[in-house]
Order: structure tokens, then sequence, then C-alpha cells
């Protein structure tokens, strides 16, 4: 294992800000792997330094396969992390948001061009990626539709579901997009929440990307049995929204079978307590997200479904 | 008429509602109609004083009305009230979910019924303050893709500068984008500095909007424009300079100074240690339209725009020399 500095701006007060990566084996960019790179992701990071000692285990029981290299970068951004603040502390922008990113622009390109500097190119990219609405996701791993995307590549990660994303055009400046762009096979992987840290949820992480590094001969490692992952695109979500405003109460989890209207939330009064309305199922289905806020806002998908054929 | 574009119930007791002022003459005027509208970035404030402005100079001659005025002072409530840029319960830019959908989230919502609201309208200004950070000559930006139809207009609003840049996927999410596919001709003026009024700056933009009801045939009055902008179609003649080291910045001259190479515009300095980390001097001999306003900066952060190639226009504007 080998960790270096691999982008650094110093700062007047605070420590300087370093992006570390740790790389492991030797030879061709086979796979990158990214964590955070907003304040509030947790899991991600998580995620990612329970990767790096798997990884290091693996290395020093020689069950790398020479000749490949991976790379992880646990946080792309500490400095939100350590301030609590989802995006960056001076002006708010979002890394994830200035891909390719401008070496001679503002700080925020700056650190995305330092970073996808070196981590364009590389064969397999895995971003440990988060979703703007607080809840809970079924695991999956997302994928933007740029003509480059591989499903059956995703599919070997074993989740329970692949999904695919037309792009917005906010979505060009994200990593995964310009990742695929610049030729690398590119995945983000959700698996549920991103603030909170829940063992279960890390497991399921790393046995996901160790099942996927070893169908992909990186690293010699028995397969996580796995799912068999079912491709869907995210349009194909059917999303319940909240009627109205008020405390949101949730009857279901994600990964949940549910028949055609099954009861799955209400919202109620927060001056009275009296039920203000009913979420029912529009269509039999598996829940794929469910919001987590205590409150809820009128017309916010607070639930999301995957179709289920009857 | 104070009408409410949009609304959404809150969890506790409160609506969120989108508002507007339509003023047209009594007996509903010619049909022609312009929107001002601000307020979609809530740490910009610079608008409020026009969308005031307008209203009272319309007030005072009546009888010049002869269309439509519509006045969007606050298209983010929440951000404004919390000085907040984005909308902060979401954390979210809402100059990048337009067009929106009304079978979208609270924020998608709004914004459709906004664009919809403002759908029709001959012209649509969309007044920003740049941000916090920036100080800005008066000035309009116009999309390539756009400027054949959008440069003369532009040209009567009474700005300074008319800046037509390169097309941009992500900006595709934009409010002024997003209308001007739609047919409503809208121009982005952005002028002074986030979480101020500039005065000087609001009177010369309300000239400008008279003069643009003038031209729509919205205004009979007076409408005196008196300032012809400078207007940049090649995007190579703007030169970005950012902060090389991070530091506090002492800013050494105004916005609208006219620069030659060398001549320095501020010191990023640093307080702890008392020494200075890098003299900002300019590259090129230009005219200064944008200025470094809020001191701390960031390695990369934004410390001036310049316009290169226009020197004799920017001297005839006042630009003063170093």
């Amino acid at each position: 294992m080998k960790k270096e500095v691999l982008y650094e701006i110093k700062a007047i007060y605070r420590d300087d800000f370093r992006v570390t990566g740790y790389t492991f084996g030797e030879g061709e960019k086979a796979l990158c792997i990214v964590g955070s790179m907003r304040g509030n992701e947790n899991r991600q990071l998580y995620c990612c330094s329970r990767l790096v000692a798997r990884l290091k285990q693996l290395e020093e029981e020689g069950r790398l396969i020479p000749g490949k290299q991976i790379l992880v970068i646990p946080c792309a951004n500490p400095y939100s992390i350590n301030t609590k603040k989802r995006f960056w502390c001076t002006d708010n922008t979002d890394i994830n948001r200035m891909f390719p990113g401008y070496a001679l622009g503002e700080t925020t390109q700056r650190i995305a061009a330092g970073v996808f500097d070196v981590i364009k190119g590389w064969q397999y990219g895995i971003q440990f990626a988060s979703f703007y609405m607080p809840g809970t996701f079924v695991p999956h791993i997302r994928m933007m539709d740029t003509g480059y995307q591989d499903t059956e590549l995703a599919c070997e990660f074993g989740l329970p579901y692949v999904v695919v994303q037309k792009p917005r055009p906010f979505d060009t400046a994200t990593l995964n997009y310009n990742w695929q762009i610049w030729g690398t096979h590119a995945f983000s992987l959700y698996t549920t929440n991103t603030a909170r840290v829940d063992e279960e949820s890390a497991l399921q992480a790393e046995n996901a990307v160790l099942s996927f590094m070893a169908r992909r001969r990186l690293i010699n490692h028995h397969p996580h049995g796995g799912y068999r992952s079912e491709v869907i695109r995210s349009a194909d979500f059917v999303s319940v929204r909240a009627t109205c405003s008020g405390f949101l109460q949730c009857l279901v989890k994600p990964g949940q079978r549910v028949g055609q209207d099954t009861l799955l939330a209400r919202i109620l009064d927060p001056y009275e307590g009296c039920v203000r309305a009913e979420l029912r199922a529009p269509v039999p289905g598996v829940i794929a997200f469910a919001g987590d806020e205590p409150m809820v806002y009128e017309n916010t998908a607070v639930l999301k479904l995957i179709r289920e054929e009857t | 008429m104070i009408e409410i574009v949009t609304q959404v119930g809150l969890p506790v007791d409160e609506r969120l509602c989108i508002k507007k002022n339509r003023l047209r003459p009594a007996d509903g005027g010619n049909g022609r109609r312009i929107s001002i509208i601000t307020g979609i970035h809530g740490d910009e404030l610079e608008g409020q004083y026009v969308c005031w402005r307008v209203q009272q100079r319309i007030s005072e001659h009546p009888k010049c009305l002869r269309g439509t005025v519509d006045v969007y002072p606050a298209m983010n409530p929440f951000g404004i009230d919390s000085v907040t840029r984005g909308i902060p319960a979401f954390d979210l830019d809402m100059n990048r979910i337009f067009p929106g959908s009304v079978d979208g989230d609270m924020n998608e919502y709004i914004a459709a019924q906004i664009i919809g609201d403002i759908s029709g309208s001959d012209l649509a200004l969309d007044i920003h303050a740049s941000n916090i950070y920036l100080t800005e000559i008066p000035q309009i930006r116009i999309n390539e893709i756009s400027a054949q139809r959008l440069v003369p207009l532009a040209q009567k609003a009474n700005v300074d500068f008319v800046w037509v840049h390169g097309a941009s996927t992500v900006l595709e999410s934009t409010l002024a984008y997003s209308l001007n596919s739609w047919g409503v001709d809208t121009l982005v003026v952005e002028m002074g500095v986030g979480m101020r009024i500039t005065r000087a700056y609001g009177e010369q933009l309300t000239d400008g909007i008279f003069s643009l009801m003038r031209e729509l045939g919205i205004w009979t009055g007076e409408a005196q424009t008196t300032h012809t902008p400078i207007v940049s179609r090649n995007p190579d003649e703007v030169e970005f300079l950012n902060a090389p080291v991070s530091g506090v910045f002492v800013k050494s001259v105004s916005h609208g100074a006219l620069l030659m190479p060398g001549d320095e515009i501020g010191l990023i300095v640093d307080p702890l240690r008392g020494e200075v980390l890098d003299r900002v001097v300019s590259p090129c001999e230009g005219w200064l339209f944008t200025v470094r306003e809020y001191p701390m900066v960031d390695q990369g952060s934004l410390m001036a725009r310049i316009l290169k190639g226009h020197m004799e226009e920017a001297a005839r504007k006042g630009g003063a020399a170093q």
C-alpha cells in the first residue's frame, strides 16, 4: 500500500487542504474508487476506509493480481467533512458539479481538475455517491446514459438493481458522467443513506466492490453470491408524492414488496396529530427509496417504487 | 394588483407564496407585457431597488402606461428571508432547476409554475447581483445562441457592458435559458454586489427598463438612457484572474478602472505573519468590469475579470487609468 497526497492547496488559517490516495499493486490502472466529495457523505468515507483496510490485508496475503493497480481516494473534500458543511466551505460550490475541472479556474474547479487528472483514464471507476434527498435507498449501481455505459459490467457488483439515468444538464459536470466520457467504465454505488454509518450497509458495499474486483480478476477472492441485478431506467421509478406538508410517518422500508393500494405512509398534522393524508401504492412494486426526514414538504417524492408486473 | 403566482403548504402553519405585482392601465392595455424578475438567489438584493423604483415611476405617470408590467421581486422567498443564496431547506441553487416540472418536487413544481406565469411576456429581465464575492459593472450577459435576438435589446437597457458568452450545458437549467428557449426574450442583468443595494446602479437600470418599455410600446413617457454598452462577442476578450494563493485580499482599484499591464489590482496578505503573499496585477491592457469584493480568498478564487481591446470605449465611459 502506498499512501500519497494527490492534490494540495495551501490555506491561510486552516491546515492545508489535501486529497489523499491509497494505491495497491502496480501496473495497469485498473480500478479507481472515490469516496466522499460532500461534507455529509460520512457513509461513503466509512465504506472507503473499510476497503482500504481490506485491500491492505489482501495485499499482505498476496491476493492482488499482479500488473493491476487499484487506487482508493476515501475523501476528495476533507474541509467540508471537518466543518460539517455539505459543499465547499467558502462559496458553497459542489465539487461533484465541477468535473472535468479547470486547473486555472476557481477553487473547486481546480480541486476537480487536480483529482480528475489523477483518476481519468482508469479502466473502472467506482464512486460512493449520495442522493440529494434525505432517505434510504435500495442498494443499487447507478450509471449515466451516455451511450458508453455497460450495464452487464454493473451487474457484476451483485446488487439488486442497476439504474440507468438520462443525464440532466447539471449531470454533465459530475464525476460519473465525465469518467464515462473519458473512457472509464463508471459506476455510482448507492447503499442506504448518506450521513449515517451503519455496519450492515457498509458490509454490503464492501462485498459488492470486492465481488466486482474478483469477477474482473483484480483480486483473488471468492465473490459474494449477491443478487442477479435487474437493470431499470430511473424514468421507470414511480414516485409517491406528499399531497400535503406535515410530519411523515413512513410505514415501509426499501426492498419491501407492496401490492397496489398498500398504505405506505401517513402525513400527520404537526399541531393536532391527526392524519392529514395517507399515501398508498399506485402500482404493485418494490420500495426503492423511502424518505426519512421527520417533516415533509408538499409535492416531495417521499417514496419511489420499482413497478412490478402482475 | 398583487397576485399569487404559485403556492404550497409548509409543514407548520405557513404557506410558501411566490407573488407578483401586475401593473396595467385601467383599459387592460395593448397586450404588450414585460416581466421584471429578481430574487432567484436570496443573497442578491440589487433587483429589490429596481422593482420598487419601476413601480414608483409608473405611479407618478400612470397615463403613460400602455401595456402590462409584471414585477416578481422574490422568486426565492426562503433564500431572501434567511440570507441564503440557494433554497435553504434543500441546499439547492434555484437557477439550476428550470424549467422545473409540475410533477416534480416542491421546488421543481414552483419553477414550472413560475415559467408558466412568465410565459407570454414580450420581454423578461432576470436581475442578479453576481454574488457576495464580486462587484460588477452593470451588464447584461447573453448566451451566444441567443445573441442575434438579444444583443439589440440589451443595447437599449442603459447598461455599461453586454457580454456574449459561450454556451454551456450546465446553464441550460437557468430561468433565462428556459425562457429564451420557450420564445420569451430574456435578458440576464448582473450588477453591483450581493447583500447590498447600489442605488446608482438601480437608477441606471430603471432608466434602461423604461427605455425598453418604450421600445416595446408599453410606456409612452420619458425614458432617457445615458449609457451605451460596450458589446463583447468574443469570449477571448475576457481575461479571468484567479488567486494564486489563499489569504486576505486588499483591493487597490475599483471596478471600472482602466488597467495597463502590471497595474496593481490589490494585494493578498497574510495577517498572521504580517506578510504580502501576492501582488495581484493586470496581465493585460483592459477594463476591470468585475473585481473581488469579499476579502477572504482561497487559492483559485476569482479576483477579477478584465475586458481587453475596448480601451477607447471604456475611457469614454469614464474609466480612469491607474
